[in-house]
């Protein structure tokens, strides 16, 4: 078993990227997830010989990230919603370049400068592309401290398989919440570089070139069917979700990070007063968990989504049961949470009470 | 809530004008400050207003507020004002002006707002000559975000991202950033100031008012540095603070004009 | 056993810290834990709380609207989470602190001279210690012994303090029968 702390969302993100040998973290202060910067900035360097820098902007973090993971290093950054904003421009040239790398967004309540508390309004950024082009993020969405640690981990080896940056969507929930954790032994850094890397001519072979730019149109749709091929590979092969007690549920709960856990309590509430409900949670958020809704559309009285937003996810999974199951939204905005009891009047609301 | 201690009573006939001593100006909002006890922005926001009270400007003036503590300058300030994203003060502000040049126009930035993120836009409102005023505060730490680095803390200066000291090597100089702007041919007026001890309050009082003057002229860029504190994040007394001020900020600091207009 | 607990009051009394602690201590006896702070501006002087979760099984929500104790250190935080107590639970405030305390009849109502006894430690910050013994001995979720090796973990730099703390969790403690 590996080491056992008590550590803070923020802080479990910042050692579990240490442990897992990254090279360099570029990133701006910005609440609520400051404290992955603080943290790196204590002793990471003299720990592994990591690269700590404090850009001047997200807008610098992102490009330095692009420098950095076009040399074949494991790279990470990490903002909240309005820095994750600036860094669109940089992602969508990342993903173009299929460069991995890996960025964290402990999401804040917006629009604008919004509040500092926690919220999943990024969604749609995160999900859809919320650059220019047509691009995928991998996205994984942790739900506890734990999942802080583990996916950062995932993130890398994501990232390096399919050559694309991943998104650890989080929430200052998340970031800032404390749990017992168990972090995996330190991983040594790499030594050896991809082929495609900047790394400096070797002496027998072409030299290598990063870029995005492909002006014939032709070449630009080549590259462009390339990636579409690559996101419907990472579609039948990475899909994560959870769920709990599909065989008898006649109802679902759905929702994602923290939501996810306000509904498990929600759930066992609800299970307690005689509704049979499940519960499904997606990990991957892109690729979604297309078939386990499919699974069950049609079959259930009804879905009942939660996020902490004005209605995200919901679209997904809409289009995923197609119109065989009604599918319900409930949610708090601007920072709001919704509460465990909030989500059983509503549920009983929408559900029973309306099909009486 | 309540509190025991009882309210010192009201006593209008000692209100007269020979037994004035202090009167808050028209232009300041009925609206406490946010700001930690003994914070520079109070004071520079204090007398920022009495210069547009003084001017009798405060229906032809626009200011743009920051990211930063004092994000909320348009909670204080009773003029008409926008709030910018982080770092974008000076685009606005050049939005502002350009489309009424005959108002007076000001921002006001905090160091990682004006010299980090903002740095691009800084420079180029400058080299543009924009006819605005920019306020300044140089506290050497990030404020609102609990105490990061920011491009000015000095060397061997403890925050919560150098928490062994900045170390130059690794995380650069401190960054004078009106020395670096005086020379571009679109700054009329940039000047080093503090609010520490009130002949440096009166001095800096006096600067401000002397760039809205120039702004008025049209003579381009002006930019009033104030070196602020922090004592929340510097974590130190007000006192201890603004010691630290006189000690270490205004070695590297020097205090003075830095450009001024040729012709007055 | 699950006891989901809030602590609440002013910034610079030590909720969040009597929060950690006790999920140090749950943590420590080998139970799921989970501590969550209200942040932000907030902790520049304004009210602060924590909720802090200690179970035997692992922990879903760590966001919740009742709570089994809640413990309230200012008159603010009395008012605002005495009807946040489940039925049944537990209300422990700093008795020495508050003008109008809690009526409710349905929960168990424990007043402590929290800032009182901590005066007469002589170092008010102890105000957390001794209302977290009251906790602790209301609700046995921890045994003391784990929450003094917490202690030694948080107060890591500054172990001559610890003696002081344990001796304001006892006086906490005296408060419950
Ligand atoms: C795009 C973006 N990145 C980061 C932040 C977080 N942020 C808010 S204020 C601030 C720095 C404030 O420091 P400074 O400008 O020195 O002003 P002070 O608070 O010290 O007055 C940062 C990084 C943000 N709001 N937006
Ligand atoms: S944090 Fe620093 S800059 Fe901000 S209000 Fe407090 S003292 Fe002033």
């Amino acid at each position: 078993m590996g080491e056992i702390k008590l550590m803070k969302g923020n802080e479990a993100l910042a050692e579990a990227m240490i442990r897992a040998g990254c090279d360099a973290y570029f990133g701006y202060p910005i609440t609520p997830q400051s404290e992955v910067l603080e943290y790196l900035s204590k002793d990471a360097t003299q720990r592994t010989g990591m690269v700590v820098l404090q850009a001047e902007s997200e807008v610098a973090a992102i490009n330095m990230i692009y420098g950095a993971a076009g040399s074949g290093r494991r790279v990470m950054t990490t903002s909240s919603s309005p820095g994750i904003s600036l860094m669109q421009e940089g992602l969508s040239y990342i993903a173009s370049a299929e460069l991995p790398c890996v960025l964290a967004n402990v999401v804040r309540g917006g629009p604008g400068l919004g509040t500092i508390q926690p919220s999943q309004a990024d969604y749609f950024q995160a999900v859809k592309g919320g650059g220019h082009g047509d691009y995928r993020l991998i996205v994984l969405a942790p739900s506890s401290v734990q999942e802080m640690v583990d996916f950062v981990r995932l993130s890398f080896d994501l990232a390096e398989k399919y050559r694309n940056p991943v998104m650890i969507l989080a929430d200052g929930a998340i970031g800032q919440m404390m749990e017992k954790v168990e972090l995996f032994d330190q991983m040594p850094r790499k030594t050896e570089f991809p082929d495609w890397a900047t790394t400096g001519k070797p002496k027998d072979k072409e030299r290598r070139y990063i870029t995005s730019l492909h002006i014939q149109p032709e070449k630009m749709e080549e590259i462009n069917k390339h990636l579409q091929a690559k996101y419907k590979q990472i579609e039948d092969a990475e899909v994560r979700y959870e769920a709990f007690n599909l065989e008898d549920a006649e109802y679902i709960l759905t929702g994602y990070g923290l939501g996810a856990r306000i509904c498990r309590k929600a759930m066992d509430i609800l299970r307690e007063k005689g509704y049979k409900v499940g519960l499904i949670r997606p990990i991957t958020l892109f690729p979604f968990p297309k078939k386990v809704y499919e699974s069950v559309a049609g079959k259930v009285k009804g879905i009942l989504d939660v996020e902490m937003n004005a209605g995200q996810m919901v679209e997904d999974v809409k289009l995923s049961v197609c119109g065989k199951t009604r599918v319900e939204y409930y949610g708090r905005m601007g920072g709001m949470i919704p509460s465990p009891e909030e989500i059983v009047e509503n549920f009983e609301k929408l559900f029973i009470k309306g099909e009486a | 809530m309540s509190n025991n201690i009882e309210t010192a009573k009201f006593r209008p006939e000692i209100c007269t004008d020979e037994n004035l001593v202090y009167r808050k100006p028209s232009t300041l909002l009925p609206e406490p400050f946010h700001y930690c006890p003994g914070c520079g922005h109070s004071t520079v926001h204090k007398i920022f207003m009495e210069v547009i009270e003084e001017m009798g400007i405060e229906n032809e003036t626009i200011g743009v507020a920051p990211v930063g503590c004092s994000v909320f300058a348009y909670h204080y300030m009773g003029v008409d004002m926008q709030q910018a994203a982080h770092g974008r003060a000076c685009a606005v502000a050049t939005g502002i002006k350009r489309v009424q040049p005959d108002k007076y126009v000001f921002s006001y930035q905090g160091d990682g707002d004006l010299a980090a993120i903002g740095t691009g836009e800084t420079i180029h409102a400058a080299n543009r000559g924009e006819n605005i005023l920019v306020i300044f505060i140089n506290n050497g730490i990030y404020g609102m975000t609990s105490g990061q680095m920011a491009p000015t803390t000095l060397e061997g200066m403890v925050s919560t991202t150098s928490p062994h000291g900045r170390d130059v090597k690794t995380q650069g100089y401190p960054l004078k950033i009106s020395e670096l702007l005086a020379p571009l041919p679109g700054v009329a007026y940039i000047t080093r100031q503090s609010v520490h001890k009130p002949a440096n309050v009166r001095k800096a009082k006096k600067a401000l008012r002397q760039a809205l003057e120039y702004q008025k002229k049209g003579l381009g860029f002006c930019l009033v540095e104030i070196v602020s504190n922090c004592p929340s994040n510097w974590r130190m007394t007000p006192a201890q603070a603004n010691q630290y001020i006189e000690e270490k900020m205004l070695a590297f600091y020097k205090l003075g004009d830095i450009k001024v207009p040729e012709v007055k | 056993m699950t006891q989901e607990a809030l602590f609440a009051g002013f910034g610079g009394q030590g909720v969040l810290s009597m929060g950690q602690i006790l999920a140090y201590a749950g943590m420590i006896e080998g139970k799921e834990v989970c501590w969550m702070p209200s942040y932000g501006p907030e902790m520049r002087g304004g009210t602060a709380n924590c909720i802090t979760i200690v179970s035997d099984s692992s922990i879903s929500s760590p966001i919740i609207s009742m709570y089994d104790t809640v413990v309230a250190l200012n008159q603010p935080s009395v008012d605002k989470f005495e009807s946040r107590v489940k039925k049944g639970g537990n209300l422990i405030y700093d008795s020495a602190n508050i003008l109008n305390p809690p009526t409710r009849t349905d929960i168990n109502i424990i007043p402590v001279q929290g800032s009182e006894e901590a005066i007469k430690l002589q170092n008010t910050k102890v105000l957390n210690m001794v209302m977290l013994g009251a906790f602790l001995k209301k609700t046995n979720c921890v045994a003391v012994e784990n929450i003094h090796k917490a202690l030694e973990k948080v107060f890591e730099r500054y172990q001559k303090l610890i003696p002081l703390n344990i001796k304001a969790l006892e006086v906490g403690m005296s408060y419950v029968k």
